[in-house]
């Protein structure tokens, strides 16, 4: 299969995070990746999504987004989705695992976006900085 | 651009199931939620929350069904999840939610498993 890139540049605003999961499942469809595996495209896809509008950086923020199909060396075919915030950046190290157990006994309910996007995705990179974070998910077909 | 999200009840004595229709994020999570508080002011106990077509769902929204849960556990109720996604379900469990709801193929075997609870 040919070498594919979209871009696609969203405002951070509720709902937009449906617009890019459209374009990561015409990807998906169209190399042939596996229902379960699109919709776990789109699952982390919307969680990396809100993540960068919550740290967006400004009201207006926009976030960027890139897909990618291309091969592994090994020659599976894989999508690539990167989404980059201008936001004020974290450190990954310090974002405690959420516990049900704990979160059931009272207090904050949120905290659950990184988890889902490390097990839903083959391999995840998280580059932040104070001048924004990028993140690289990637599933193999 | 944006897909709300539609509840509809069906009430059976102590046990109600409550069938979502659309995305769950923040404002379908509020809107399980007003439904459920209502059903649990009005005497009921044990709830199918059926997710046959919801196909998408984020964390605001998982974690506003949390604090549902949690106020159903208060109330020494009981909730079950069924029709899930492939996804939906995957989540939920790596969440470990399994532990303290029930998470049934179909609504029939999640009505047959809050119906057996004392």
């Amino acid at each position: 299969m040919a070498h594919k890139e979209v871009s696609l540049s969203i405002p951070s605003a509720p709902g937009m995070e449906l617009a890019a999961t459209a374009q990561a499942e015409a990807l998906g469809e169209a190399m042939r990746l596996s229902r379960d595996k699109i919709d776990e495209v789109k699952f982390a896809l919307v969680e990396a999504c809100i993540n960068a509008f919550e740290h967006a950086g400004q009201p207006a923020g926009r976030v960027d987004l890139r897909f990618r199909v291309s091969q592994r060396p090994g020659g599976a075919e894989m999508l690539e989705v990167t989404v980059a915030d201008r936001g004020k950046g974290f450190d990954p190290a310090r974002v405690e695992p959420p516990q049900l157990e704990q979160k059931l006994r009272g207090g904050n309910k949120r905290g659950w976006g990184l988890k889902f996007i490390q097990s839903l995705m083959d391999e995840v990179e998280i580059r932040s900085t104070e001048s924004g974070t990028t993140i690289v998910m990637r599933k193999y077909k | 651009m944006n897909e709300s999200c539609r509840v509809e009840t069906v009430r059976d004595g102590d046990l109600a199931v409550v069938r979502t229709e659309g995305y769950i994020n923040r404002e379908g999570g509020e809107e399980i939620e007003r439904c459920i508080q209502t059903l649990l002011e009005g005497g009921v106990s044990r709830i199918v929350l059926n997710l046959e077509k919801t196909k998408i769902v984020n964390s605001i929204g998982i974690s506003i069904l949390i604090e549902v849960l949690e106020r159903m556990m208060e109330r020494k109720g009981a909730l079950a999840f069924c029709r899930l996604t492939p996804t939906i379900d995957k989540t939920f469990r790596i969440m470990g939610l399994a532990q303290y709801a029930g998470i049934h193929a179909t609504e029939e075997e999640a009505r047959s498993a809050l119906s057996a609870i004392a």
